[in-house]
């Protein structure tokens, strides 16, 4: 694991030579985030995400424990303990607004952290193993944020589980046993609101295990870097602590200003108002539309509204909704390109600007609209390139397109020059 | 594997939405969606200041004094108000003994029930109550107004407008849609979603309450007024949130200038940060 010149642990007290022989942890956190771990050192801006992401998880779970604690998880009084916890509760409000924002906070630097991945391709070899389990940790995310919107049994919470666990009715055949085998009823009630609870605590833990395997295979090729070339010397690196801690600390402060100001200023902005309406089975929303980090892909499950040949409409959505994630799972075979870094690739960074980003955007603005024109054929268009850039243009790029010069390494990027690149082109002068 | 099946799979998407694109462009032109009287004749609040608002905002105690007033004269015949207890109106100005009034002379009375004999009674309310529950027996469904403000898109402005918003129903709205014509025992309102409500008009003119601080009872007034407490019901936190949050990005402010810093610092010697 990691370079040959990375540092090494050295226990400087009895205590800490005592703990190192009977549990390195100390050794353990100083090779992985510590000055134990050599890191690119040309590392831009997007490289922080993967720490903020850390830190929503860890905020996530704090607040989201402390709200346990004061929450029920019963049909009858789940809405008014919610409101309990927002107004008798000491700083019930703070918590339970942190971790609303917290949500939203943790998908846009997940977001983020993926489109840095996708425009710098760090899911080619030999990273693809990292990229895999994100993608994994993706879907929990999805899976947990999607349970806890449920909790406060509200309007749109109650439609909202209706509305996605009727996806599985979609399923030929076992579609509608599943469907009531999931909730424990026809509809949600009492039994989906439990499960949800259990599973919504559950499955934050199983993030961080997945995120710790994340990390470890992050570990073993060491960080991507904004050129795409690969660590050649110790010039081309620096150790994690300070360089990065630093650079990592002040962009928390950035992130946590910005978190901050939604919580107090604004902490309902990116909430449904439908959802301080008491769950109601008998009165459907006029809208029903899920949280904002769903709609682009609650955009492409709409989009598909004519049964295709003998595939029912709502079965090829549902299809169509998970393969836009699953697709990822396949990138690193369909992007066959050897240069990584979209700086250093003319046809694929066109692709990457005029069309993957303004498809996102115009399917995520389409999935919080309701479903009518234009909005239905705009979000169909739109899909319709989702699949078509990362399943027929993305292999076809890499496979036509002359990418432009890469510097010789990491230093020469950095300084404008590299000794050894002079050394290695004279090798009578070592 | 994957550069074979791939583009398959893309290709079975793609031509899938083109079908649903084809159809759907097909039936929008063959039979265009038609207007509807809500589409067109549907108003958006109106626009309307509050004291809260804003990230400076506080509230106005002497307005929410009066707002409990019209809420307590008028709304509180059919509305109830679960989330909020008597105790809870301190915070609003009043004494304790004061609160301890409001709360004995309250209309409604708290039910009580004698587990030992199977009698049910009444009993005066005390502070810590909240507010009783209100049975309604009318038309139409009166929703609980604790929340009524976050339950709806710019809340305090929607309730304002719809209290003001009452008006006989536009002679070009019954031409352009006759089938339209509001039904018996509803009321127009451009404001509220689908223009007609179950609700009369509950604050009709002025004077309809007497304001103890002397301010003019107007229509107007009473609908701000009462908006306002409603906007304190549904956050009563709300003073405490932005001072906090003032707080916190002082604080934040400082610890990022220094990791600024410190980062420079740190980066001093190497290129490429």
């Amino acid at each position: 694991m990691s370079f040959a010149w990375a540092k090494e642990y050295k226990p400087a007290t009895g205590l800490t030579q005592w703990l190192d022989e009977k549990l390195p942890l100390p050794r353990f956190v100083y090779n992985a985030v510590g000055a134990g771990y050599p890191v690119p050192r040309n590392l831009n801006y997007m490289w922080n995400f993967g720490v903020l992401a850390g830190f929503c998880l860890m905020l996530q779970i704090v607040t989201g424990v402390i709200l346990a604690m004061h929450y029920a998880p019963n049909a009858l009084v789940a809405f008014d303990s919610t409101e309990h916890i927002m107004r008798d509760v000491n700083w019930g409000w703070m918590l339970r607004y942190a971790h609303a924002n917290g949500a939203s906070a943790f998908f846009v630097v997940v977001y983020l952290h993926i489109f840095r991945g996708f425009f710098y391709s760090s899911y080619k070899a030999p990273r693809e193993m990292i990229w895999l389990l994100g993608v994994v940790i993706f879907l929990l995310m999805m899976a947990t944020a999607f349970m806890g919107y449920v909790l406060p049994w509200g309007q749109m919470s109650f439609w909202g589980a209706k509305v996605i666990t009727g996806l599985f009715g979609a399923i030929p055949v076992v579609g509608e046993p599943l469907q009531v085998w999931l909730l424990g009823g026809y509809a949600p009630d009492n039994a989906a609101l439990n499960r949800f609870f259990s599973l919504h605590f559950l499955l934050p833990f199983v993030i961080a295990g997945v995120i710790i395997l994340h990390i470890w295979a992050l570990h073993i090729p060491g960080s991507s870097n904004p050129t795409g070339v690969e660590v050649k010397a110790e010039s081309d690196t620096v150790p994690f602590h300070p360089y990065y801690t630093a650079k990592d600390g002040f962009g928390l402060g950035v992130f946590l200003l910005l978190y901050c100001a939604f919580l107090f200023f604004a902490p309902n902005a990116l909430g449904h108002p439908d959802n301080y309406i008491p769950a109601n089975p008998l009165s459907t929303p006029a809208h029903i539309v899920p949280e904002w980090y769903f709609w682009p892909f609650y955009a492409i499950l709409r989009a598909f509204t004519y049964d295709f040949f003998f595939i029912p409409a709502k079965l090829m959505g549902v299809l169509a909704m998970f393969g836009a994630i699953l697709v990822w799972f396949f990138l690193p075979w369909l992007d066959t390109s050897p240069v990584r870094s979209g700086h250093y690739r003319p046809l694929f960074r066109k692709f990457f600007w005029f069309g993957l980003i303004p498809t996102m955007a115009v399917l995520f603005y389409c999935g919080g609209a309701p479903a009518a024109e234009p909005y239905v054929m705009l979000s169909q268009l739109a899909s319709l390139y989702y699949f078509a850039h990362f399943l027929i243009i993305l292999p076809l790029v890499s496979s036509i397109e002359k990418p432009e010069p890469l510097p010789f390494s990491i230093t020469e990027s950095v300084l404008g020059k590299d000794e050894s690149a002079v050394l290695n082109a004279t090798p009578a002068a070592a | 594997m994957v550069r074979l099946f791939g583009p398959l799979v893309g290709l079975f998407f793609a031509v899938a939405l083109l079908w649903s694109f084809g159809n759907g462009a097909y039936s929008a032109i063959s039979e265009p969606a038609g207007p509807t009287a809500e589409h067109e004749f549907h108003l958006h609040p109106k626009d309307v200041k509050f004291a809260s608002d804003g990230a400076l905002g506080k509230f106005d105690k002497q307005q929410l004094q009066r707002g409990f007033q019209v809420y307590k004269e008028v709304c509180s015949a059919c509305h109830s108000m679960k989330h909020i207890a008597f105790r809870d109106l301190a915070q609003l100005g009043y004494s304790e003994a004061e609160v301890k009034a409001i709360a004995k002379q309250w209309g409604t009375k708290q039910p009580t029930f004698d587990a030992k004999s199977g009698e049910r009674a009444e009993r005066d309310n005390i502070a810590s109550d909240y507010i009783p529950a209100v049975y309604y027996a009318g038309q139409g469904v009166p929703p609980d107004l604790s929340l009524i403000t976050k339950a709806r898109h710019d809340g305090g402005a929607y309730v304002y407008s719809l209290l003001t918003g009452y008006q006989e129903q536009p002679a070009e709205l019954l031409k352009k849609f006759p089938d339209s014509k509001t039904p018996d025992g509803l009321y127009y309102n451009p404001y509220f979603a689908n223009l007609n409500l179950a609700m009369p008009q509950p604050i009709a003119s002025d004077d309809q309450v007497t304001y103890s601080d002397g301010t003019k009872a107007t229509v107007d007034q009473m609908a701000k007024d009462v908006s306002a407490f409603l906007i304190w019901t549904a956050e009563p936190s709300m003073d405490k949130r932005k001072q906090t949050g003032w707080a916190v990005l002082g604080f934040l402010l400082a610890a990022t200038v220094l990791a600024y810093l410190a980062k420079k610092n740190v980066w001093a010697d190497k290129k490429g940060a």
